[in-house]
């Protein structure tokens, strides 16, 4: 998995429909695409939620970020197909799971490219989340793209002690990211009490009720995008309980013979 | 031998890095990188061992083009300490983090408990050989990365600000030891901030500025050009700065170290006290 991945999940600054978006609307249609991921094994219908996101990361003019997204994922994508593949299930079945991630990816790709952080803890505000349990949220989404610019340098520095990550079989691979891992954790706890310590030096918490300078107002588009949402995650309930959807046949699956088949 | 020829660099992200450098540093060379905060020094140092790829232009090292040879192998040639040890320690004790790089590169056991040893003896490190190395203090976690690169004894050695979190005893020692890798015949490269530390030291210094090479020369004549520093964001050291200040006491203004000051102050008193 690249570390350029992280740059799909980044926000920048844009003037789109999308990224105007009141977030709260944002982050309906963004848990509608999840629920409707979650409910369909259907390959089909899979295929129609991942490809109906398409259009919005064109109007979000964000299609290279996305791309980067995509692409970050597909080694876990392929994996998953491997390991559903592997053991035991359909090749339809395994590629309906592929599907699914890369939906589930895409649409958190979609929100967090276009929604800032900022708007996203007026949001949970809004909501009447507590406002500490807001800023750790918005700090940890902040703190993403810092966290991958460490982690190139962590990489960075391993490879110039000799460590090559794409050496070896598939269990040494994945035990090569440890000196990857354990530094990058190390420093993201040591960062989280220096930041704790700073909030602390600088009062935080000591206002009980806080006032914001902007709120946050839901226009025509974030309605109709809330109404179309709930009215398509309905429509999806209903066709999921009483309809069948056709499958396409391809026969293909792994020889019993395999040990690992369940 | 570490060759660049019209170097540029741009990351995928934003604008050009690296406009065009050129510079030659020769074997057992002792070299001072320096400038203003986002020059492209440690942009530039990460091309030494390939870890960045120019997007125009050459970097050689040892007369091979960096773009033929892989990070690892490149490193054998090419030890790069980073800035900030917490980026590469991860081990349970110190002995294992320093031990790390021997085994990549695919040591007998003996020869990396040999060289293990020695390195830690080298660096004053053997007494936390057991220790976490989370434990440390900064400086000691500081030395641990540099033992770690050290120890399979690269025979270029690159140092991305190592004075950072030194206090003034490490410091001393850190140039004592710098200075006996140069006398081992290695060459040292230096990306440093600290002109003191530099004065002390005495290299060629390299001065970059906005991604290009805005000085190269002896130490004496780059860290008394008040036009070059402040061009880079930097000031004389304070010996360099006291001389130009005695200027009308006819002292010589390349002095940089405390030694060459006292020698050259002792005679201008005395020539002084003899036309009383």
């Amino acid at each position: 998995m690249s570390i350029k991945m992280f740059d799909g999940f980044k926000f920048t600054r844009l003037s789109t429909p999308i990224h105007n978006m009141d977030p709260r609307a944002k982050f309906i249609q963004t848990i509608g695409f999840f629920v409707a991921a979650l409910i369909f094994s259907n390959v089909y219908a899979l295929l129609a939620i991942f490809l109906a996101q398409i259009p919005l990361v064109f109007v979000a003019r964000s299609t290279k970020r996305w791309l980067k997204s995509m692409k970050g994922g597909a080694m876990l994508a392929i994996l998953i197909f491997v390991m559903n593949f592997v053991t035991g299930t359909t090749f339809v079945f395994a590629l309906s799971m592929t599907i699914r991630f890369l939906a589930l990816i895409s649409s958190f790709s979609i929100f967090f490219m276009t929604t800032s952080p900022d708007d996203l803890g007026l949001a949970l505000q809004s909501m009447r989340i507590p406002y500490t349990l807001c800023f750790t949220f918005t700090t940890a989404v902040r703190l993403v793209p810092t966290m991958a610019v460490d982690a190139q340098t962590v990489v960075d520095a391993q490879k110039s002690r000799g460590l090559e990550l794409d050496k070896g079989n598939l269990l040494k691979r994945i035990r090569n990211y440890v000196p990857i891992l354990i530094p990058l954790i190390v420093n993201a706890i040591r960062r989280s009490v220096e930041l704790a310590e700073a909030l602390e030096s600088r009062a935080f918490g000591t206002t009980e009720k806080r006032e914001s300078l902007v709120t946050l107002k839901m226009n025509r588009l974030d309605y109709v995008t809330i109404v179309a949402t709930l009215t398509l995650l309905a429509i999806v309930v209903y066709v999921s309980l009483n309809v069948t959807l056709p499958t396409p046949e391809i026969p293909i699956r792994v020889p019993d013979i395999w040990p690992w088949k369940i | 031998m570490i060759k660049t020829e019209n170097l540029h660099f741009a990351y995928p992200t934003g604008g050009d890095v690296l406009n065009g450098i050129d510079l030659d540093i020769g074997d057992s060379e002792f070299v001072a990188i320096m400038g203003e905060n986002g020059a492209g020094k440690t942009t530039l140092i990460k091309h030494f061992n390939g870890l960045h790829k120019p997007t125009k232009g050459r970097v050689s090292i040892d007369n091979i083009d960096t773009r033929k040879r892989s990070v690892a192998s490149i490193s054998k040639d090419v030890g790069l300490v980073f800035q900030n040890p917490d980026h590469q320690l991860f081990c349970e004790t110190v002995e294992e983090e320093v031990a790390f790089s021997l085994k990549n590169f695919g040591y007998d056991t003996e020869t990396i408990d040999r060289r293990t040893n020695a390195i830690l003896e080298t660096l004053d490190l053997s007494q936390y050989a057991e220790s976490s190395p989370f434990t440390l203090s900064g400086g000691e976690r500081k030395r641990v990365a540099l033992a770690s690169v050290l120890v399979w004894n690269p025979k270029h050695v690159i140092l991305d600000e190592p004075t950072i979190g030194q206090d003034y005893q490490q410091k001393d020692r850190l140039r004592n030891f710098i200075l006996q890798l140069v006398s081992q015949r290695k060459t040292v490269v230096m990306v440093t901030h600290d002109v003191e530390f530099v004065a002390e030291c005495k290299p060629r210094v390299v001065l970059l500025s906005a991604g290009r090479v805005a000085g190269d020369g002896p130490a004496r004549e780059i860290l008394t050009d008040d036009v070059l520093l402040n061009g880079c964001s930097l000031i004389r050291p304070q010996i360099s700065s006291l001389m130009h200040s005695l200027r009308d006491l006819d002292v010589s203004q390349d002095i940089i170290d405390v030694y060459s000051a006292r020698a050259c102050l002792v005679k201008a008193y005395e020539k002084v006290r003899k036309c009383q």
